[in-house]
């Protein structure tokens, strides 16, 4: 009659009195699991900041307090471009380096831009300019656009890196900061007044 | 028609997840909080900031600087890493009369921006401290001239540079940072012959229809 018992349960036989383990399935419910996975994901997401910063590469004029006025580079003023940055991301040029007293920066409206899109219609026309003038002659072919960048002191760091980068996309090969001149400030101020600009 | 089980299979999207999550777990670099938050103007450049030989000089809006460089040490110096020796150094050199518990501090530290004479009050201040001194600091003092004898920031980058001479500089601005505060920082460098260095930008598309542009469809073909 035991016998008959144990193969009633229909798995292996076993001795009587044998109790049968219950068979436990091997799923488990992986839900819990899976909330928590997804919620450290979430953790992550948030704290990694997968684009790297970029960074811009600047050269500097090489500056000596012991230099001599023959060792400074001198610039072609007919290849020369200078840019002013001043107040409320204002933007000024004209076309030479400014520095001789007699003959002031001529005022020319097209030339106060806000944006650097201004400046590189400015760049664009001054290198078609150079262009001409080396087919006709009067520059030598290895002549090539000059911009000097003066920021005063009321620009921002935003300004001055924005005409830097206006450098790099219209392919001008040679740029330098300088210093900006109190005849570069008449200049932006009788720009002002003209343009009625406060 | 039989009445199918709401119970669905997850080890599929257990998989997924963690798959996910250790991607991400190991894209994750925590880094220490820099003092200030600074947002970083936009250009067309696109190389990377390296992770090491770095020096970052930071300028905020307010115009005050702060000071860091990474970890890594170059050379067969006897100290744990690069910010270690730096502090050691500057101690000696400015006779800043820091603890080893102080100078610690500073080794796995962020940016300091801090003037010397505040230095060793700001590292022996638990970290909810120094984030009210930094807001009260007037940041590492510069001035345009790199041998002015208060031009802080030329004895930190001297320091560091005689550790590792190839560390690459670079300059981290705000937006909204007025021009003289970075003038003063570049005249510092270039007032002790350091003519080049990175800016830090975000990335920005180039725009159509100009020299870059074109070089860069050439480039792709």
């Amino acid at each position: 009659m035991a016998e008959l018992d144990t193969s009633s349960g229909g798995s292996h036989k076993k001795g009587p009195g044998v109790k049968k383990g219950k068979k436990l399935s091997t799923r488990i419910d992986l839900t819990p699991m899976v909330d928590l996975g997804f919620l450290l994901i979430t953790f992550f997401m948030y704290t990694t900041t997968l684009a790297k910063p970029k960074t811009m590469e600047i050269n500097m004029p090489f500056k000596d307090k012991n230099m001599t006025e023959e060792q400074k580079s001198k610039v072609k003023s007919s290849t020369a471009l200078t840019v002013l940055l001043s107040k409320d991301h204002r933007i000024y040029t004209y076309a030479g380096i400014g520095d001789d007293p007699t003959k002031p920066p001529v005022l020319d409206p097209i030339n106060i831009t806000k944006s650097t899109v201004g400046l590189r219609k400015v760049i664009i026309a001054k290198k078609q300019e150079i262009d001409q003038l080396k087919q006709s002659g009067v520059l030598t072919p290895t002549d090539q656009i000059t911009v000097l960048i003066k920021p005063d002191t009321n620009s921002t760091y935003k300004d001055m890196v924005d005409v830097f980068d206006e450098m790099t996309i219209n392919d001008v090969k040679v740029y330098a900061k300088v210093d900006i001149t109190n005849q570069d400030r008449d200049f932006i101020k009788k720009t002002q007044e003209a343009n009625g600009i406060q | 028609m039989a009445r199918k089980s709401t119970n669905i299979d997850m080890t599929a999207m257990c998989d997924v997840a963690f798959l996910l999550l250790t991607f991400f777990m190991l894209a994750t670099k925590f880094k220490k909080d820099d003092p200030v938050m600074v947002v970083t103007p936009s250009s067309i450049s696109q190389i990377t900031v390296p992770d090491t030989s770095i020096m970052m000089i930071t300028i905020d809006t307010k115009g005050r600087v702060y000071f860091s460089i990474d970890r890594k040490k170059v050379g067969d110096r006897d100290v744990a890493d690069a910010r270690l020796g730096l502090i050691r150094d500057m101690n000696e050199y400015k006779k800043l009369g820091l603890s080893d518990q102080e100078m610690y501090q500073f080794q796995k530290g962020a940016a300091v921006g801090v003037p010397f004479s505040q230095l060793k009050q700001y590292l022996s201040s638990p970290p909810a401290v120094q984030k009210q001194l930094d807001a009260q600091s007037p940041g590492i003092p510069v001035d345009t001239s790199a041998d002015a004898p208060d031009n802080e920031l030329a004895a930190w980058i001297r320091v560091a540079r005689n550790n590792n001479p190839f560390l690459r500089i670079l300059i981290k601005g705000d937006v909204n940072t007025k021009y003289p505060a970075v003038d003063k920082v570049i005249n510092t460098l270039g007032g002790m012959k350091i003519f080049r260095f990175n800016l830090i930008t975000n990335l920005e598309a180039v725009p159509p229809g100009t020299a870059a542009y074109e070089d860069a469809q050439k480039k792709n073909g």
